[in-house]
């Protein structure tokens, strides 16, 4: 029997992407967990910065709020909005992480409505928020997501953040900043990357306790494989502790 | 290829970017440094007007000026644009008053990982609320815009997405590098509500902690309205300049509103009330029962005052302040 959940593998998953020294936009849930634990395992000096412009906070707890004042907390900086985002624009961030409602083989995303016609959703979700900005001007985007088919969908209903756009050359040329877009997808069966050809989603790596097929049947559109397929490695014992005992000590998060 | 199909957007244009317009007003405003002084339903009263194009301070569930959603809720403002970055719970009590009819969509109707307003979704789900969407970045840079004096600025998100179709922007080929850019045009509120933490009474402002937009949002808007935690002397602002974020020039009301953010978060002062806003979320659920409770919390209070109050008054902003200074992390204080 395992001794972690899959929310536990997706954040040790995302934080072991994280490069030390490099800066990531960062919002609240699982994607400021994974860069808490970077910080306090692999990546000491992974600089985080929140849209709402606290810049490199040494984070007490765990936010609530993309602007709370946890996100600036002993912080280097108090900046603006604008100061966030025009540094994402210079290409002073490195990463990243997102999630959506929609999730395409190109990584594009949805967060704005379910449905066929805009003007009249099944379902209105927020909208871009930063999620467009973070995902056309950093450099390398990091999706966090469940896998199923109605997540990882052959055709969103409407693209709120950019991924590779319709693959092949299509981001680069469409006046986006050249070499962004999406790096890894990780979800609790997989991590995924983009062919470099083609930029269609394939895997690389299975998480334990999944084969290929199971990965296949919860995903609309088809996956490419990686020329090797590794097994992801689970959540290693300090991984866990300190993601159990400092970094989410009220489960906010990883309990869900 | 992509460029070119983005090249339309479908969205409309909410308001007019032209610098001279807004010139023209910015002209006529007053100038004198006098006290401006009033009660926050005074402010209301005379500076927010039924279909002008309102925009909030703040970001998300933080220094965001509750009070002034409430009293604008209360005094019944009707048919108003309204500029929604990461507007959370502002935007479900503008919403359950029914104040706006359009809107400028970065982040709306969540209240981050908290969930959705049923309130805010159905009503943004009725089709009776013109949309446009665009990104925080991008009302960031609209602001900014205005706040320059020009009429649009160009940036580089948005390209490629649905979040442009269905934006009022325009994508342009760069005279210098042949770069494609997405134009955010200046977007001027006829009038804007911000809360900070301190004010002299001509209306220079300090804010600690982020300011998130609210220094371009102060320049760009025809009329602002302040509410602040508390008063300070000239004195102290000339004493200190660099402290001032706003200008008294940008303002037209000061009002003082102790806890004016609650039950959202202010920096340094008290941090947001949770269990508050889960109440708020759970009673939505009922149609009956959030009738109710708009009632006693907006609508029987005469101001903010009676809301803290009833909301558990001194006593919960204590447990709040001591949560926002991090206390219950303190060792002596975790074994009282």
């Amino acid at each position: 029997m395992q001794n972690y959940n899959i929310m536990e593998l997706m954040i040790c998953v995302a934080a072991r992407e994280l490069g030390n020294g490099r800066t990531a936009g960062i919002g609240t849930g699982a994607p400021c967990a994974a860069a808490l634990l970077a910080q306090k395992t692999i990546a000491p000096h992974l600089v985080i910065m929140f849209e709402s412009g606290g810049i490199d906070p040494i984070l007490p707890e765990l936010p609530v709020s993309v602007g709370d004042s946890r996100t600036f907390h002993r912080a280097v900086m108090v900046g603006s909005l604008f100061e966030i985002m025009q540094t994402c624009s210079r290409g002073m961030v490195d990463y990243a992480i997102l999630g959506g409602a929609q999730i395409d083989m190109y990584g594009n995303i949805n967060s704005t409505m379910l449905g066929k016609n805009y003007l009249q959703p099944a379902v209105r979700l927020p909208g871009s928020g930063g999620a467009n900005d973070f995902a056309s001007l950093c450099w390398r985007t990091i999706i966090m997501s469940v896998q199923d088919r109605s997540r990882l969908v052959s055709k969103l209903d409407f693209m709120t953040a950019p991924g590779w756009l319709e693959g092949g050359e299509s981001r680069d040329q469409s006046g986006l900043p050249l070499d962004t877009g999406p790096y890894r997808v990780i979800t609790n069966m997989a991590v995924m990357d983009f062919e470099p050809e083609s930029k269609w989603m394939r895997v690389i790596s299975i998480n334990p306790g999944y084969t290929f097929d199971d990965i296949q049947s919860n995903c609309e559109f088809e996956l490419l494989k990686a020329p090797r397929i590794f097994t992801t490695k689970p959540p290693t014992a300090l991984e866990l502790r300190i993601l159990r005992d400092e970094i989410d000590p009220n489960s906010y998060i990883i309990g869900r | 290829m992509i460029a070119e199909k983005a090249v339309q957007s479908r969205g409309p244009l909410l308001m007019n970017p032209d610098p001279d317009e807004a010139r023209k007003y910015f002209r006529s405003k007053s100038r004198a440094q006098e006290g401006k002084l009033m009660s926050l339903k005074d402010a209301v009263e005379r500076f927010v007007k039924d279909g002008d194009y309102l925009a909030i301070g703040g970001f998300g569930t933080n220094r965001t000026p509750i009070a002034a959603c409430q009293e604008i809720v209360r005094q019944g403002r009707k048919n108003m644009g309204f500029a929604g970055h990461t507007s959370t719970h502002d935007f479900q009590i503008l919403a359950a008053g029914e104040v706006f009819d359009r809107v400028d969509i970065a982040y709306i109707i969540g209240l981050e990982a908290r969930g959705m307003s049923p309130c805010a979704r159905a009503y943004m789900e009725s089709g009776r609320v013109k949309i446009c969407e665009w990104s925080n970045f991008s009302l960031a840079a609209r602001l900014k815009a205005a706040a320059m004096g020009i009429p649009f600025l160009p940036t580089r998100n948005m390209i490629g997405t649905d979040t442009f179709k269905y934006s009022a922007g325009k994508i342009m080929t760069c005279p210098f590098t042949g770069k494609t850019l997405a134009l955010q045009p200046a977007l001027y509120p006829d009038v804007s509500v911000i809360h900070v933490h301190e004010a002299d009474i001509s209306g220079n402002c300090r804010i600690q902690g982020i300011v998130i937009s609210d220094d371009d949002l102060a320049r760009a808007s025809k009329k602002v309205i302040i509410t602040t935690e508390r008063l300070i002397h000239n004195d102290e602002i000339r004493n200190d300049p660099a402290k001032t974020v706003i200008p008294y020039y940008l303002v037209d009301a000061v009002c003082e509103v102790p806890y004016g953010a609650y039950p959202t978060g202010m920096p340094y002062e008290y941090y947001s009330d949770e269990k508050h806003l889960k109440e708020w979320l759970t009673v939505q659920k009922d149609s009956t029962a959030f009738k109710s409770f708009l009632k006693r919390n907006i609508h029987d209070c005469p101001d903010h005052a009676a809301y803290i109050e009833r909301s558990g008054g001194i006593d919960r902003i204590q447990e709040l302040r001591a949560k926002e200074l991090l206390l219950h992390k303190e060792e002596t204080h975790a074994k009282l």
